[in-house]
C-alpha cells in the first residue's frame, strides 16, 4: 500500500478524531462537557481545513479555517456557556433511549454511511475522498443525537455539529467551497444561534423548564 | 526449528520470568513518585516472592485438590503465554503453537481456574471475587477480540510473529485505526490486569476487591506463584501491546544473536515507558464502581469497532 | 466392510428395536433390563459409531426396502453426512445407554422394561432419520422420534408440571413437523416423486428455493430450539430423566441440524447470500438469549437446557456463515466454516451429554435439583466431580480441550469475511464475531457458576453428607465421554481429516489439503496466517507445572498446615454465606435486565418472617405464545358453536350435505 502524502495522513487522522468526537457527544451526559466536545470538534475541523489549505495551496481555505476557529471554537461555545449560566442549567442530559442502545444504533448508522459513501467517493478527485464516508457518518450521528435528546441545548449542539460534518465533507471531497458560500453559511448559523437563544428564554418563561416534553402540550386537542 | 531459535525461545521465557516482578516494582515506584511519596525498592517484589516461598502453606480444612493445584496451573498457563508472545524475536519454535485468539483462550483458562479455586473454599468473599472477575472477563473479551481483528485485518494474520513482521516492515505513518485500537487495547488490559480504574491492586477493603478477593485464602508458595503469575500476565499483555502497536526493535526473521541482544535494551526501554504510562493512568483516574465497568469496557469495544470500520474505509 | 455399511446400519436399527421389544417381555424385572438389555444397546451403539466412522468417505450407498406402503417403499441411503451424524449418535448414545444401565431404578414412575422399549425405539428412530432417502421414511421416523421421546419425557407422569412440559414439547414438535412436510412439498416441485434423489435433480425457480429454505429453518429450528420456538426446551429437558435429557440435548437436537444441512446444501441446488445473513443473525440472537437466561437459572438441568439453546445458536450461526461463503463461491472458506460447525456438533454431543449425566448422578445421590441446596459435592462424589470438571472446562471453550477448537475455527472463519465482495456484509459480519465472543465468554461464566455451586464450596444442606458416588457403570460412561472431550481437543487435525469428506460432499472442497501431513499444528490456510497446537500447549503447561512443583519442593519445602478458612478474620462462617446460584448470576441479571421478565418480591424491613422470591420468565411466552393460545381458544369457541347438542341440528347438517352433494353431482 503506497503511503499517502503526510497531509493526507493527517487529514485521515483528524477525520477519525471527528468521528470519535461525534460518538463521544452521543454518549455524553453532562451539558458542559458536551459544549467542550463541540469546541474540540470545531478545532479539529479548522486544523484539518488549514492542512488542506497547506497541501493544496489554496489561500482562501486559510480564511475558512480562521473563520471556523473564531466561530466554532471561540464564539459559539462562549455563547452557549453564557446561555447555560443564565438559564441556570444544572441537570445532566437524559435521553429517550439508554446509552448502549444509542451506541449500537450509532454503529449501524456508521456502517450504513460508509457503504453509501464508497461509490460516491469514487467520483471525487481528491486524495482525501475516502473521508467522505466519515463526514456523512458524523452528520448521521449528530442527527441521531438531535432525535434522542429530551432537552433543548443538546439538540442545538447536534444541529451545529451536523453543520460541522457537512463542512468537513465539503473540504475533503472538493477542497472547500467558494468563500462567499462559506461566509453565507457562517452568517446563517450565527443568526440561527441568536434566534434560538431568544427562544430558549421564552420557553423557559412559559414552561419553567427546558424539557421539550412540555412542548407536547401545544398539540391539537388539548 | 533451529538451535538458535530454541535457545532464543528459552532466553525469552527466562527474561519474562525475571523481568515480570521488576515491571511490577517499577510501576509501583512510578506510582509512588507521582503521588509524591518515597518509593519502595525496585527489588521488593523479588524479596516478597522469596519470603512467601519460605513460609508454611496454610490451607483451609475442606479445600479440594483444585485449590492446591490452581496456582501451578495458572503459573503454567502464564509461562506458556510468555513463551509464545514475541518480545525479543519472532523466530520462536513455540510461537506457532498459539495465535492471538489462542492466547486469549489461555488467559481465560487461568481466569476460570482462579475463579473455581476461589469458590472452592466456600466463603462469601471468594464467591464475590469469582463472580466479579468472570463479569469483567466476559465484558473484556469482545473488546479484545475486536482489537485483534483490526490488527489481523491490517496484517492478514492472527499469528503474532507474522503481525510483528508485517508491522515492522511498514513505513512509519499515522494509522488512525491503530491509534484507536491501541487505546481500546489499553483499556482492556487495564481491566484484565486488575488495575485502576477497574480494580485497585493495593486495596485493603474486601468489598471493593475483584482480583484480590479471589486469592484471599492463598498463602506461602501458592500465593508466591499467583503473584508471580499476575506479574507475568501484566508483562505478557504489555508485550502483546508492544508487538501489535510498537514492534520496532524486535528481531524479525531468522534468529541472529546480535539482533536478539540488540532487542533486549529496546524491550526494556519500551517496558519502562509503558510502566510509567500505566502509573500515570492509575494516578490520574479513580476506581469506578463495578457496575460502571460495562460502560468502560463498552467504550473500549466501541473504539475497537470504530478502528476496524475506519480501517475498512480508509485503508489505514 | 464399506460396501455392506448400509446393511450393517439397518441391522443395528433392527437390533435396537429387538432389544426394546425384549424389554416388554419382562417389564418389571430390573436386573434383566438394566444389566442385560441396556449394555447390549450400548454395544450396538458402539458398533454403529464404528460403522459410521468407516463410512465417511466419497462413496455412498443406497437401497430400497420393501417396507411401508405398496407404492411408497423405504428408500435408504448412507453417505458421508449421514455417516458423520451416525458416528455422533453411536458414540454419545453408547455412553448414555451404559449410564442408563446403572441409573434406572424401579419405582420411578414407569416399569423399567417399558422405559427400555421407548428408549430403544427412540434410538432406532433417530438412526432411521439419518439414513432416510425419501420424505416418507423421513417423516415416519421423525414422528416416531417425537412420540417415543414424548413418552420418555413424561416418565414421571404423575407430576403435573412434567405432563405440561411433555404436552408443550409434542405441540411444538408437530408444528415443526408440519413445516418440514411443507418444505418437502415445495422441494418435490410438482413431480410427485418424494425421493431425495429426485429432489436433488429438481431445479426450483423464482421464490421457491427461499420458501423451501425458510420452511426448513422453521421446521428444523423448532426441533433444534431456535428462537422463537425454543420455549419447549427449558421445560422438557429438565422434566425428563437424566439419560433421556442427555440423549435429547446431545443427539436429538443434532438430527435437526442434520436435516437443515441436508436440505440446504444437498437438496437445494444453490444458496443465496441473504439466507446466510438471516441464519447468522438468528443463530447469534439464539445464542445470546440462551446464555443470558442460563446465567440466572437456579435449577441445574434448566441451566444446561438453556446452554444447549446457546450452542445450537452457535451452530446455526456457523451454518449461516457457510451459506454466505458458499453463495459467493468461496468454497475453501465455506469448507473451513462447515468444519467448525460439524466439529461443534461432535463436541456438543460429548460435553453436554457428560454434564447432563453428571447432573443425573447428583440428582440420584442428593434428590435435589435446585442449585440452592447443593454444594461441596467434590468431597463426597469425587468421580463425578472430576469428570464433570473436564466437561465444564470443555464447554467453557478453554484450551486445550475440544470446545476451544470449534470456537477457534469459527472465529478464524469470521476473520475471512472482509474478503467478501459485498461491502455492507463485510463490515457488519465482524460485529457478529463480537457477539459470538460475548456468548462464549458468558458461557464460561455460566459454567463456573454451575460447577462452583454444585461441586465446590461447602454443602448448603446437611443431608448432602449422605451423598453416594456414582456406580461403576455410570463411571465408565462418564470416563468415555470425558476421554472423548480430551482426545477431540488434542488431535484436531486428525478429526478434521476424518470429517473432510463431508465438506467435499456438501461444499465441493476440503478444508485441509490432502498432502499436508502435519498432525501437530492446526493451520486452516497456512501457518503464517493462524495456527494452534493444543498438544504443544498441553505439554508446555504440564511440563511447567511438574518442573515448578519439583523445584519448589526441592529448594524450599512442601509443608502444609490445615486450618479453618481465613475469610479476612470474620468469625462464624456458615455455608449459607456462600453465593447462591442466583447471587452468582446477579451482575448479569442487572446488566441485561431488559431481556428478562422478572418479578421480584422483596421483604420490607418490618416483616417478622422476611421472604425473598424472584421469578425469571421468558418474554416470548407472554408476547407470542399466550396470545396465540388465546387466539386459538377464541377460534375454537367460534367453531365450537356448530356443536349444538341437539339431534335435530345434526340431522339438519347431514340433510344439507346430502342436498349439496346432489346439487353438485347433477
Amino acid at each position: 500500500m503506497a503511503a499517502l502524502p503526510l497531509y493526507a495522513q493527517l487529514i485521515n487522522l483528524l477525520a477519525a478524531l471527528l468521528l470519535l468526537l461525534a460518538f463521544a457527544m452521543l454518549a455524553q451526559r453532562r451539558v458542559r462537557s458536551l459544549i467542550d466536545l463541540f469546541a474540540a470538534q470545531g478545532l479539529a475541523l479548522s486544523v484539518s481545513t488549514a492542512i488542506v489549505a497547506f497541501g493544496t495551496h489554496q489561500q482562501h481555505l486559510y480564511w475558512s479555517a480562521g473563520l471556523t476557529l473564531f466561530l466554532k471554537v471561540l464564539l459559539l461555545p462562549w455563547l452557549l456557556h453564557r446561555l447555560i449560566a443564565k438559564l441556570d442549567v444544572k441537570w445532566d442530559v437524559e435521553g429517550l433511549i439508554n446509552v448502549p442502545t444509542t451506541m449500537l444504533i450509532g454503529i449501524v448508522l456508521v456502517v450504513f454511511s460508509f457503504n453509501l459513501a464508497l461509490p460516491i467517493a469514487q467520483l471525487a478527485s481528491t486524495v482525501t475522498r475516502a473521508t467522505l464516508g466519515i463526514a456523512m457518518a458524523s452528520v448521521m450521528l449528530s442527527f441521531l443525537m438531535m432525535i434522542t435528546r429530551r432537552k433543548a441545548i443538546p439538540q442545538v449542539v447536534g444541529f451545529l455539529s451536523m453543520e460541522n460534518g457537512l463542512f468537513f465533507a465539503a473540504t475533503s471531497a472538493t477542497y472547500g467551497m467558494p468563500l462567499v458560500v462559506e461566509l453565507g453559511i457562517a452568517l446563517d448559523v450565527l443568526v440561527g444561534m441568536l434566534i434560538l437563544g431568544v427562544f430558549f428564554f421564552q420557553i423557559r418563561e412559559q414552561f419553567d423548564s427546558l424539557d421539550l416534553k412540555h412542548m407536547e402540550k401545544l398539540k391539537e386537542g388539548e | 526449528m533451529t538451535l538458535t531459535g530454541f535457545l532464543s525461545q528459552l532466553l525469552q521465557l527466562a527474561i519474562a520470568l525475571l523481568l515480570a516482578p521488576l515491571l511490577m516494582g517499577w510501576v509501583n515506584q512510578c506510582r509512588a513518585w507521582l503521588s509524591n511519596r518515597s518509593a519502595p525498592s525496585l527489588l521488593l517484589p523479588y524479596r516478597m516472592i522469596r519470603k512467601l516461598f519460605m513460609k508454611d502453606a496454610v490451607v483451609a480444612e475442606h479445600a479440594s485438590p483444585i485449590f492446591r493445584a490452581t496456582p501451578y496451573i495458572v503459573f503454567g498457563a502464564m509461562c506458556c503465554a510468555a513463551a509464545i508472545v514475541p518480545s525479543l524475536a519472532t523466530d520462536l519454535p513455540f510461537a506457532r503453537a498459539a495465535d492471538t485468539i489462542a492466547l486469549v483462550g489461555l488467559f481465560a483458562l487461568a481466569r476460570v481456574f482462579i475463579a473455581l479455586a476461589a469458590m472452592d473454599i466456600g466463603t462469601a468473599f471468594g464467591s464475590l471475587g469469582a463472580r466479579r472477575e468472570m463479569f469483567v472477563g466476559f465484558l473484556a473479551e469482545p473488546a479484545l477480540l475486536m482489537v485483534l481483528f483490526t490488527a489481523s485485518l491490517i496484517s492478514g494474520s492472527t499469528s503474532l510473529p507474522t503481525i510483528v513482521e508485517t508491522f515492522a516492515h511498514r513505513e512509519i505513518a499515522i494509522y488512525p485505526s491503530l491509534a484507536f485500537a491501541g487505546v481500546a487495547f489499553t483499556m482492556v488490559s487495564l481491566a484484565e490486569n486488575a488495575r485502576i480504574p477497574v480494580d485497585n491492586p493495593a486495596t485493603h477493603l474486601e468489598l471493593t476487591m475483584i482480583h484480590e478477593a479471589m486469592i484471599l485464602e492463598y498463602s506461602a508458595r501458592h500465593l508466591a506463584l499467583i503473584e508471580w503469575a499476575s506479574a507475568l500476565k501484566l508483562f505478557n499483555y504489555s508485550c502483546i501491546g508492544l508487538a501489535l502497536f510498537f514492534p520496532f526493535g524486535i528481531a524479525v526473521g531468522a534468529a541472529d544473536w546480535l539482533a536478539i541482544l540488540g532487542a533486549a535494551p529496546a524491550l526494556i526501554a519500551k517496558l519502562a515507558a509503558g510502566g510509567f504510562a500505566l502509573a500515570l493512568i492509575e494516578t490520574l483516574s479513580a476506581k469506578m464502581r463495578i457496575f460502571r465497568a460495562p460502560e468502560f469496557l463498552g467504550t473500549a469495544f466501541l473504539l475497537a469497532v470504530l478502528a476496524m470500520l475506519v480501517n475498512l474505509l480508509l485503508g489505514s | 466392510m464399506s460396501h455392506i455399511s448400509l446393511e450393517l446400519v439397518i441391522a443395528a436399527i433392527v437390533a435396537w428395536l429387538a432389544i426394546g421389544t425384549l424389554g416388554l417381555v419382562r417389564p418389571r424385572n430390573l436386573a434383566f433390563v438394566s444389566h442385560g438389555l441396556f449394555p447390549l444397546g450400548a454395544a450396538v451403539g458402539l458398533a454403529l459409531a464404528a460403522v459410521g466412522l468407516s463410512a465417511i468417505g466419497p462413496v455412498s450407498q443406497s437401497t430400497v426396502l420393501p417396507l411401508g406402503l405398496p407404492d411408497l417403499p423405504f428408500h435408504l441411503r448412507l453417505d458421508s453426512l449421514s455417516a458423520f451424524f451416525l458416528l455422533v449418535l453411536g458414540a454419545a448414545g453408547a455412553a448414555i445407554s451404559l449410564f442408563a444401565a446403572g441409573y434406572f431404578r424401579s419405582g420411578e414412575g414407569a416399569a423399567p422394561g417399558l422405559l427400555c422399549f421407548e428408549y430403544h425405539v427412540f434410538l432406532a428412530a433417530m438412526a432411521l432419520v439419518l439414513i432416510a432417502d425419501d420424505a416418507y421414511v423421513f417423516m415416519v421416523s421423525w414422528e416416531s422420534m417425537a412420540l417415543s421421546s414424548f413418552f420418555l419425557v413424561t416418565t414421571d407422569h404423575r407430576i403435573p408440571e412434567i405432563r405440561r412440559a411433555g404436552f408443550l414439547y409434542l405441540l411444538i414438535a408437530h408444528i415443526g413437523a408440519i413445516a418440514i412436510l411443507l418444505c418437502f412439498g415445495v422441494l418435490q416441485g410438482g413431480s410427485g416423486d418424494y425421493t431425495f434423489g429426485s429432489m436433488r435433480s429438481m431445479i426450483l425457480t423464482g421464490a421457491w428455493p427461499s420458501v423451501a429454505f425458510f420452511l426448513a429453518l422453521a421446521g428444523f429450528g423448532a426441533k433444534a430450539g431456535l428462537l422463537p420456538m425454543h420455549i419447549w426446551l427449558p421445560e422438557a429437558h429438565p422434566a425428563a430423566p437424566s439419560p433421556v435429557s442427555a440423549l435429547m440435548s446431545g443427539v436429538m437436537l443434532k438430527t435437526a441440524i442434520y436435516g437443515l444441512l441436508r436440505v440446504t446444501f444437498d437438496l437445494l441446488g444453490g444458496q443465496l447470500w441473504w439466507w446466510g445473513v438471516f441464519a447468522l443473525v438468528l443463530g447469534l440472537a439464539t445464542a445470546l438469549f440462551g446464555v443470558i437466561f442460563a446465567c440466572v437459572q437456579t435449577d441445574m438441568k434448566r441451566l444446561l437446557a438453556y446452554s444447549s439453546i446457546e450452542n445450537i445458536g452457535i451452530i446455526v450461526a456457523g451454518i449461516g456463515l457457510t451459506i454466505l461463503f458458499k453463495s459467493y463461491g468461496k468454497t475453501l472458506l465455506a469448507a473451513i466454516t462447515l468444519t467448525a460447525v460439524l466439529y461443534h456438533v461432535l463436541n456438543h454431543a460429548f460435553f453436554k451429554s457428560l454434564l447432563f449425566l453428571a447432573t443425573g448422578s447428583v440428582l440420584h445421590a442428593t434428590k435435589e435439583r435446585s442449585l440452592g441446596k447443593l454444594g461441596g459435592l467434590i468431597h463426597r462424589m469425587p468421580w463425578v466431580a472430576w469428570l464433570a470438571l473436564v466437561g465444564t472446562l470443555a464447554i467453557a471453550g478453554l484450551p486445550p480441550l475440544n470446545g476451544f477448537v470449534s470456537e477457534w475455527l469459527l472465529l478464524q472463519s469470521f476473520l475471512f469475511t472482509p474478503s467478501l465482495p459485498q461491502s455492507f456484509v463485510n463490515m457488519l459480519v465482524p460485529l457478529a464475531a463480537g457477539a459470538l465472543v460475548l456468548a462464549v465468554a458468558l458461557s464460561a461464566y455460566v459454567m463456573v457458576k454451575f460447577y462452583g455451586v454444585i461441586f465446590l464450596g461447602r454443602p448448603r444442606e446437611p443431608n448432602l453428607a449422605y451423598a453416594q458416588d456414582a456406580g461403576w457403570l455410570e463411571r465408565i460412561a462418564l470416563i468415555w465421554l470425558a476421554a472423548g472431550c480430551v482426545v477431540l481437543g488434542i488431535f484436531p487435525v486428525n478429526v478434521i481429516a476424518l470429517l473432510d469428506p463431508v465438506n467435499a460432499m456438501l461444499i465441493g472442497s476440503t478444508a485441509i489439503h490432502a498432502d499436508s501431513g502435519r498432525w501437530l499444528v492446526l493451520a486452516p490456510i497456512n501457518a503464517d496466517r493462524a495456527s494452534y497446537s493444543p498438544l504443544i500447549v498441553l505439554v508446555v503447561i504440564v511440563a511447567v507445572v511438574l518442573l515448578t512443583t519439583q523445584i519448589v519442593h526441592r529448594y524450599y519445602h512442601g509443608r502444609v498446615r490445615k486450618a479453618p478458612p481465613w475469610d479476612c478474620g470474620f468469625p462464624l462462617q456458615t455455608p449459607r454465606m456462600q453465593d447462591t446460584a442466583e447471587g452468582f448470576g446477579q451482575p448479569i441479571r442487572q446488566v441485561f435486565d431488559a431481556v428478562f421478565r422478572i418479578e421480584r418480591h422483596l421483604p420490607s424491613p418490618f416483616d417478622t418472617a422476611p421472604k425473598y422470591a424472584v421469578k425469571v420468565e421468558d418474554h416470548f411466552w407472554y408476547w407470542l405464545y399466550l396470545p396465540l393460545a388465546r387466539g386459538a381458544d377464541v377460534l375454537a369457541r367460534v367453531v365450537g358453536k356448530i356443536q349444538q347438542g341437539r339431534i335435530s341440528v345434526y340431522l339438519t347438517y347431514s340433510f344439507f350435505t346430502l342436498l349439496a352433494l346432489l346439487f353438485f353431482v347433477r
